[in-house]
Formats: structure tokens, C-alpha cells, sequence
């Protein structure tokens, strides 16, 4: 691993790109990392393309500019692909997971990708099924842990349980929920 | 002397309350009221009109002039029903 | 100690010092990106966690005008504003500073409209910098709350009021470790409130604000200026002392590796951060770079920084605001006339950056460690002063 890992999450307006920067950075920041998570900030509009950032290291973090050259891109939202170019920066080594139904075959193909190490993970169905709701973020936690190993994964699960639980204080279904979701992602997501 | 920017409390507080009272504005005056205690009923109009507290009064009646802070307005004068204030020029009055 | 590790914005990490100070009253009108600062301070203030008489004022020249006001009948007082919010009040900055009252601003940084933007730059605190307040720029959260809680202890040292700025988003909305002091050393650390006088102590009566004319004004400026000079002096007690019972000591500036360096930057705030990854890089190339980062703007320490950095060969100085002289930042100015006492007086050059939160990268930092090597060898400047990152 490099001296700082980077990860850019893009997702639209409302689908908490934001939210899952800030549980991940909470997450690495309990197992003893040092942490940034920030959005990237604009008007903000529901359904518009946005991004967010996390960094993540054993020594402090003094940089302060926008990341460019992300060891993992998260795309929350499939349909983003069609318009932005996701894999920007992204170096032929890097991890591209993505929120979609199909394989990582299937989108390598359709998107003619070269390079970067492909994943997928049906977030939609899984939040749908757990949450209720089609949220992609939390399920996206658990398979951004599975395939990087980045941070221990039921270390990350107990702080985004306690995190959760301040946030939907008095609905413990929602937090039983979102938990699952990370669970569930953390085993389907598809690799190449 | 005034005090140098040592001396002074800091902040612009004036620290000493009632301090205008050192400020003497009764060299403002060209004219200066006169009472004229024989037409005077105490009615105490120049007392309630007076701008600068000016006006003497001891057991509800009228009894002179604080010329040290009277600026010689003339209100007194003006305000009193039964003519009993007449302002007379400070030149004159030497 | 027990410090707890959280993972906060320095918008939060500035709400949390405020919440561990407990002032006794805070006036604000929250504006974007200081918003969340003033919005979590009011849920503590909603929570009963302070004993803090909040005040939703109807504007930034109202709400600092309501700080005057508390600070002068003897509370602690603190607020939180930006950009145009501090342009608003910059009235009020002047008649704070004049009736010497320690009030403490959680500001953060962002370019002053127009064209409308609410992004980072320095041009909000940059135009306020001659209104007798205590300025420090913060790199990142941890330094936004750790300069909050020291600014109150300053500020009341001297009887001068105190703004801690963050940059905006870049820090403000950035969230980093942070490590936070217990509450009960946050308030023994910061000690007794120390009032220059009270409106309401009603044995001691005072008037305040008479009119000031040619016999007295002067006198009162001249007072205001030896509370900075003495400013001096109580930032660097404060910092050590903050230092040795916290671990961590602050002062006017860090110096980044400088020890041997001969090519310097200068920088405020978050930049300072990318810098030190430029230097660590170009270090390991042999290059003699460092860093030198203005933490205390205001006081200026013209002294300390003629003696620290007079011995450089080349100097570029990074300023986040543009002076709108024709010759270049406040920044600028400021240092290069420090160093005009100097024998040696070296070369120094100016570098506008990153106005609108248009962002920096350590390439272009690197790019301007490459200029000033160039200049260095030559012993000529072409260009004294920069645009960094603008389109042509």
C-alpha cells in the first residue's frame, strides 16, 4: 500500500456519496488510521453528479488539495458512466467498483475499459431488500472493504454501527437495516 | 495637562461618573436670562423647559440661575407665561 | 490525559472548542461555509451542554454589534462569520478592537463577492487586517481548535479581540482527525474570564464610547497599538503553555525543515500542509527547500521573521488574496518590508494563488521551488510577481 490510499466516490445529489466518505473515514479513523474525508462542494442539487474523497494513512495527512489520482473509484450509480468519465486518473492498477447488476465482464466490455481491476456489486437490489429504499452507499462500505482489505471488516461494521445509531437515534430498524446491507455486499460483490 | 496615552484608561472609558459637570458650557452664553422674582408664581415651566438643568429650585419655588452650565438658549425666556425671564446681553451685563 | 480521537470538520472541531470555552454570550448570523459552526453551537446552546445566552441576530454588523455590547458589560464573548459576513461587520471590528474587548471570531475563509463565489480564499481576513484584531490562520482542524481555545486566552490577555480562520471547505468541511482536550483542562487552561473593565458593575460606574476628538483619539489609537505589540508577547507565553500542558506548542510561524534550507516558501493555512509534502519530496532529491508558515498574522513579527529568514538565498511568498495594488499580495508586502532591515536582504518573490478555492496541487508548488532555484543561481528576478494556476 502506498504511503496515503485515496479513494474518489462519485454518485449523484441525495445518494450520500457524502455520508459514505464520512462513515469510511469515521470507520479507518477507529482502527487507528489517519483520515480525511471531504466532499467536493457546489451547488447542491438532487440528482446531479457529485463526488467526495476519502484519504487514508499511518502518519498524519498534511496534504490539502483535491485528489486526482485515486487508488479506488466508487460509482454509486451506474448510469453516471454514460456521462462522466469515472476512470479518470485512475491508474491501470487501481480498483473501479461499481453499483450495477451486471458483471464486471459485461461493464469492461460495454464501456470498453483497459486496464483497472473491475468490480461489481448490485447495491440497488441489495439496499432495496434490507433497507427498503434504493440507498447505494452503506451496501458500497462493505464491498469497498471486500475488495481491498483495506480496514478489518468487523471493526468498520462496530463503528458504522455506533455512528448509525447517532444518526437514526430512536430507529433501530434503519440501523439493523443498513448494517445487513453492508454484510450482504461484503459477500456478492463480483470480482474479476 | 491631559494625560498622556500611558495615563488614560484603556478602551475610551471615562471613568469618573458626573464628569460633565467639569465641563462648563456657561461660557457658551451671549445672552443671559434674568428672573424677575416679582412676577414669578413658581409655575416651575423654565425648570421643566431648561435643556441644561439650569434652573435653580429649592422647596417647589424657583430661587436662580446655574449660570456655569446655563448656555443662555433662551427657552426659559420664551416658555415662561408670565413674562417673568428676560434675556440680557452678556456685553451689557459687564 | 485522556484525549479523545474524533473524526471532525474544522467547522466542527471550531464548534467544539466554542462548546468547551462556554461563553456567555454568542451573537452570530451563520453564513455559508461558517454556517454549521454557529448551527451545532446553537444545539449545545438548545441541549443545555452551555450555559450560553445565544443570540440569532438579523445581520453580521447586528450580531458583532450584540458581541460589542456583551463584551462590554463583562461576558466572554465569541461569534462565527465569513467572507461577506465579515465584511459586514468590518464596522463593528474597529469599534471592538477601539473599546478593547476580547471577543474570539471562528471565521473561515472565503473569497469576498464579486463575482459571487464561496470558496476559499484569504481577501475576507486580508481586508481586515488593519482593524486592530488578532489574526490566526489555521493548516488544518486540529490547528482550528486548538487556536480557538489559545485566541480567548490572547485575546484576554491583552484586551484585543481575536479571529481563527480555517480555509473554507478545503478545512472547514474537511473532515480529519482531530484530537479534543477534556472539557474541565479546556477551562482551566483558559482560566478566569478577564474583563477590561464592566458595564454593569454598577459600583464602579463607567461611561463608554463618548466621542473621541483630536485631544483624546490619538492617545487611545496609540494605546491599541502597544496592545499589539504586547499581543506579541502573550501569543508566545500562550503557545507554550498550551505546548506544555498539551503536548503540542504553537508561536508566531512553524518553520518546515528550514534549519539548512536556502529556498523558502511562505504560505498561511491549508497550503502550508500541501507544501510540506513538496518539501519532503524535493528533499529527497537533495533540493535545500523549506517551509515557513505564518501562523500569527496579526500581530505582525517583523523581528522574529527578519532573524528567521533573512539567511535564504530566494524566498516566494504565497498569498491567497490579491492586494489589487498592481504589485501583488498583503503578504507579500508585509514580509518583504520586514526584511528591508535586513543586510542580506534576500530575494524575494510573490506568488496569487488559489482565489475562488481554485484549487492547489503540489506540482505547481514544486513549479515555484524550480523558479526560485533558477532565480537563486542568477541572482535576478524576471518576474517579482505570480499568478499560480490562473488560465492565460
Amino acid at each position: 500500500m502506498k504511503e496515503i490510499f485515496e479513494i474518489r466516490w462519485h454518485g449523484r445529489g441525495g445518494q450520500g456519496a457524502k455520508t459514505a466518505a464520512l462513515l469510511f473515514g469515521d470507520a479507518a479513523l477507529s482502527t487507528g488510521k489517519y483520515i480525511q474525508a471531504f466532499p467536493e462542494y457546489g451547488p447542491e442539487r438532487m440528482g446531479a453528479p457529485v463526488q467526495s474523497f476519502d484519504r487514508m494513512s499511518d502518519k498524519p495527512i498534511t496534504i490539502h488539495c483535491g485528489i486526482t489520482n485515486p487508488d479506488i473509484v466508487i460509482v454509486l450509480d451506474s448510469t453516471l458512466m454514460k456521462t462522466i468519465d469515472v476512470t479518470d486518473g485512475l491508474p491501470d492498477d487501481g480498483y473501479l467498483l461499481i453499483n450495477t447488476h451486471k458483471s464486471p465482464a459485461e461493464i469492461r466490455k460495454e464501456f470498453n475499459i483497459k486496464g483497472k481491476k473491475i468490480a461489481t456489486c448490485d447495491a440497488y437490489k441489495i439496499s432495496e431488500e434490507t433497507i427498503g429504499k434504493r440507498i447505494p452507499n452503506t451496501p458500497m462500505l462493505g464491498a469497498l472493504i471486500k475488495v481491498t482489505s483495506i480496514l478489518d471488516f468487523n471493526q468498520m461494521l462496530k463503528d458504522t454501527e455506533e455512528k448509525l445509531k447517532k444518526k437514526f437515534l430512536g430507529r433501530p430498524e434503519i440501523v439493523k437495516g443498513n448494517l445487513e446491507s453492508i454484510k450482504k455486499a461484503y459477500e456478492e460483490v463480483k470480482q474479476e | 495637562m491631559k494625560k498622556g496615552w500611558k495615563e488614560l484608561p484603556i478602551g475610551t472609558q471615562i471613568i469618573k461618573p458626573g464628569s460633565s459637570e467639569d465641563f462648563k458650557t456657561g461660557d457658551w452664553r451671549i445672552e443671559k436670562p434674568i428672573i424677575d422674582f416679582d412676577k414669578c408664581i413658581h409655575c416651575l415651566i423654565c425648570w421643566i423647559y431648561c435643556p441644561d438643568s439650569s434652573i435653580y429650585v429649592n422647596d417647589n419655588k424657583v430661587t436662580g440661575i446655574n449660570y456655569d452650565f446655563c448656555k443662555g438658549c433662551a427657552i426659559c425666556a420664551e416658555e415662561c407665561p408670565k413674562d417673568a425671564i428676560t434675556m440680557q446681553s452678556e456685553v451689557e451685563s459687564e | 490525559m485522556e484525549k479523545m480521537i474524533v473524526a471532525k470538520t474544522g467547522n466542527e472541531a471550531m464548534a467544539e472548542a466554542m462548546r468547551q470555552i462556554n461563553p456567555d454570550v454568542v451573537a452570530a448570523y451563520p453564513i455559508t461555509p461558517a454556517t454549521e459552526v454557529v448551527q451545532i453551537f446553537s444545539s449545545f446552546v438548545a441541549d443545555g451542554r452551555v450555559d450560553t445566552e445565544f443570540v440569532p441576530a438579523e445581520s453580521e454588523h447586528s450580531a458583532l454589534s450584540a458581541c460589542v455590547g456583551a463584551a462590554a458589560a463583562g461576558g466572554r464573548v465569541m461569534t462565527s462569520t465569513a467572507s461577506q459576513g465579515l465584511a459586514l461587520m468590518h464596522e463593528v471590528l474597529f469599534i471592538a478592537a477601539g473599546l478593547r474587548l476580547p471577543i474570539v471570531i471562528c471565521e473561515v475563509n472565503r473569497s469576498l463577492s464579486g463575482p459571487i463565489n464561496i470558496h476559499c480564499d484569504h481577501s475576507d481576513t486580508m481586508a481586515s487586517r488593519d482593524s486592530g484584531w488578532i489574526q490566526i490562520y489555521s493548516e488544518d482542524s486540529q490547528e482550528a481548535y486548538d487556536n480557538t481555545i489559545q485566541a480567548m486566552k490572547i485575546a484576554e490577555k491583552v484586551f484585543l479581540p481575536a479571529i481563527v480562520s480555517v480555509d473554507a471547505f478545503i478545512i472547514s468541511h474537511s473532515m480529519e482527525r482531530l484530537e479534543i482536550l477534556p472539557d474541565e483542562e479546556v477551562q482551566a487552561f483558559i482560566g478566569e474570564h478577564r474583563k477590561p473593565y464592566d458595564l454593569l458593575d454598577v459600583d464602579n460606574p463607567i461611561t463608554l464610547g463618548g466621542l473621541d476628538l483630536q485631544d483624546y483619539f490619538f492617545e487611545h489609537k496609540r494605546q491599541e497599538i502597544e496592545a499589539m505589540k504586547e499581543a506579541k508577547a502573550a501569543v508566545i507565553e500562550v503557545g507554550k503553555e498550551f505546548g506544555e500542558k498539551f503536548g503540542t506548542s504553537y508561536g508566531f510561524f512553524e518553520e518546515y525543515r528550514m534549519e539548512d534550507a536556502d529556498l523558502a516558501i511562505i504560505a498561511l493555512g491549508s497550503t502550508a500542509g500541501t507544501t510540506k509534502v513538496v518539501v519532503n519530496a524535493l528533499r529527497e532529491k537533495g533540493m535545500k527547500v523549506g517551509l515557513f508558515k505564518i501562523r500569527v498574522f496579526r500581530p505582525l513579527a517583523s523581528e522574529e521573521i527578519k532573524k528567521s529568514l533573512e539567511h535564504m538565498k530566494a524566498i516566494a511568498i504565497l498569498d491567497r488574496a490579491d492586494g489589487m495594488s498592481s504589485f501583488g499580495g498583503p503578504v507579500f508586502h508585509e514580509i518583504r518590508s520586514c526584511l528591508y532591515e535586513s543586510e542580506k536582504r534576500p530575494i524575494v518573490t510573490n506568488y496569487i494563488y488559489g482565489l475562488g478555492g481554485r484549487d492547489i496541487f503540489p506540482e505547481e508548488i514544486e513549479s515555484v521551488y524550480k523558479d526560485l532555484e533558477k532565480v537563486a543561481e542568477k541572482g535576478e528576478v524576471k518576474n517579482l510577481i505570480n499568478y499560480l494556476g490562473v488560465r492565460e
